[in-house]
């Protein structure tokens, strides 16, 4: 059998719905847009050098000093708010799949090892994990990021803790499943070390369900990290990303300069949406339940 | 019943020492512990003072024991920002923050559970995949970013309702409230709609998903064939099934929310919990952060014991079991 079919089938399957198609080609374009801002930008928005003040606060669409058109209007230091939001893009990207992928090692492990073990330790980890679950992930997330100071590895660890928790949880689940079946019971009997029974067959067994959590959570990351930001807890302002372009944008939306805030919301919002789509359209398809 | 109390008690006691050490460790021990009692500018002897009164030179174990004596007695430390006992300020705050929690989450309840099973029992249908389109945008939009645009809607350009603040308030047993005044009703409405729309969307998904599992059952299956009408079915059959994980959620959500209000809180200055546990973080008045991180635990475990109440009513199962 093919290695690759199971893959090919659920990409077959994937490609019938066109709004989850367009979704993945949007992230696949924000992704590219993200790593080459740097050539595509007309301005480097933190080249302190190159700001002009008198272009400062002008909106969409007025052609600025250096010549070029600021089609999404410029902020409050002059900055072009394109180039600035390709650029919170990069940021805002690289935060969230981190904090993401970290999770999801961190969390997976945890969850598997708990269903693998059993008794005890079991007990003790799965009722840390739910009393974490109970707490919302904003709560936890706010706290650390207060306690922890500010910069980007902070950032990391405070989105990680406030969500391994919900791949710990799943991956709990699944492997629980996998773990009373046959050929769990099979490998065990090998002289195989315990360790590569549960890495290398129980795992492999739980991932579909972890990666529906984790396209979630990748989405959840980005706008948490923008939300800390927004609140002035997150990022330090020389990472500005998405959510502190909207912050300082927002003494501005009183007085009617909108694009300030509204226009790094909305590249926020296109990434967002398209990820959930995506996880949307990979849930149901992973399913069982709604195969008919 | 008394059983099941006692126990939960026991449990809540036990969760709540866990999270007191969790915040001892958090707030006092990796942060310098004199800036959490002292503020910045008092002179060298009030330091020492401090210091010696609150045991900062004895072991880490022995002052997590005071912590917690000092806890049971109910003294959290002064605030230095409104130098005031830090419980009487985060008390003080909490109506305003479960006025507007409760506001959101009961809308978004009532609109989101209907709409939901709607879209759950007729899924190919277009308002069906609108409303679920429309939940994706309610669950990706930022609870931050939808409060700024609802302000440049209706604050700045319609001028319809005021951005901020709590407007005229009447004193019921003590406590101000804003729905009892239409002023008050005002300013409550746009904080109120933003922080509910994110739940609202996963109401509407929520109950989608249940119902859509719940019509393809026998129990449906069999209650069409014993010739019930549909709206029976969906009222009688497949709400009490989809109840029991929407009340989980709600009660989940209801925490949640709390914690999200502190966003909504800052962009529409609405004078709760929220607004004061960031600008506690943003002072560093560190006792504020740890009372209102306590009373959050607090909240939390009534919040759960209320879903396990609710679970016994809803599911009998549950209540045989006991």
């Amino acid at each position: 059998m093919d290695a690759d079919a199971p893959f090919l089938r659920f990409w077959a399957a994937f490609r019938e719905n066109r709004i989850a198609l367009v979704a993945l080609a949007v992230i696949v374009a924000i992704a590219l847009l993200a790593v080459l801002a740097p050539l595509i930008a007309p301005q480097d928005p933190y080249d302190l050098g190159r700001l002009v003040l008198s272009d400062a606060r002008r909106p969409p669409g007025h052609v600025g000093s250096g010549g070029y058109v600021h089609w999404l209007g410029t902020d409050a230091q002059g900055r072009d708010l394109f180039s600035a939001i390709l650029y919170g893009l990069r940021i805002s990207v690289l935060i969230g799949v981190a904090a993401g992928i970290v999770a999801f090692v961190i969390g997976a492990t945890m969850g598997a090892t708990a269903a693998f073990a059993g008794g005890r330790s079991e007990m003790l980890i799965m009722r840390f994990v739910d009393l974490q679950l109970s707490l919302p992930a904003i709560l936890l997330a706010l706290v650390l990021a207060a306690v922890l100071g500010q910069g980007r590895l902070q950032m990391i660890a405070a989105l990680v803790a406030a969500q391994y928790a919900y791949f710990a949880r799943t991956a709990h689940g699944a492997a629980a499943t996998e773990r009373a079946k046959d050929y769990v019971e099979a490998a065990l009997s090998t002289p195989l070390p315990a360790r590569t029974v549960l890495f290398r067959h129980i795992l492999p067994n739980c991932l579909p369900p972890l990666i529906v959590v984790a396209t979630v959570q990748v989405a959840n990351a980005i706008a948490l990290e923008a939300t800390l930001s927004f609140l002035g807890v997150g990022l330090p302002v020389t990472e500005p990303s998405l959510g502190m372009l909207i912050a300082n944008g927002f003494q501005y939306l009183l007085s009617g300069r909108y694009w300030i805030s509204i226009y790094p919301g909305v590249a926020l919002i296109i990434l967002i949406v398209a990820i959930n789509l995506v996880g949307d359209q990979v849930r149901d398809q992973l399913n069982p339940r709604l195969k008919r | 019943m008394l059983g099941f109390l006692i126990q939960r008690f026991l449990q809540a006691i036990v969760v709540l020492v866990v999270i007191a050490a969790l915040v001892f460790l958090g707030v006092f021990a990796i942060g310098n512990p004199i800036d959490v009692l002292i503020s910045p500018d008092a002179t060298q002897q009030i330091r020492l003072d401090t210091i010696a009164r609150y045991g900062l030179d004895q072991p880490l174990w022995q002052q997590y024991l005071a912590f917690l004596g000092r806890l049971a007695q109910g003294d959290l430390g002064r605030s230095f920002v409104f130098n005031m006992p830090v419980l009487d300020l985060v008390l003080s705050r909490l109506p305003a923050t479960l006025e507007l929690t409760l506001a959101a989450v009961a809308g978004a309840t009532l609109l989101g559970v209907p709409l939901g099973m709607f879209a759950g029992y007729r899924p190919h249908s277009k308002v069906a995949k609108l409303l679920m389109g429309l939940s994706i945008l309610g669950f990706s939009v930022p609870t931050f970013w939808i409060g700024l645009v609802l302000i440049l809607v209706f604050a700045v350009s319609l001028g319809w309702l005021p951005a901020g603040g709590r407007g005229e308030t009447v004193t019921v047993l003590g406590v101000e409230w804003s729905f009892l005044t239409l002023d008050g009703l005002k300013h409550l409405l746009l904080p109120a709609v933003n922080l509910s729309l994110f739940k609202l969307a996963m109401m509407m998904r929520l109950a989608r998903a249940g119902t859509r599992e719940i019509v393809l059952t026998d129990t449906v299956k069999f209650a069409r064939a014993s010739g019930q009408s549909e709206w029976t079915i969906l009222r009688h059959h497949v709400l009490p099934l989809i109840s029991i994980p929407i009340v989980t959620v709600f009660g989940l959500e209801f925490g949640s929310t709390l914690a999200f209000a502190v966003v909504t809180e800052t962009i529409f200055s609405w004078p709760g919990l929220g607004k004061l546990i960031i600008e506690s973080i943003q002072s560093l008045d560190r006792p504020v952060m740890v009372a209102y991180l306590m009373l959050v635990a607090c909240l939390f475990i009534v919040i759960n014991f209320l879903i396990d109440l609710a679970y016994a009513a809803l599911d009998p199962r549950i209540r045989a079991r006991r």
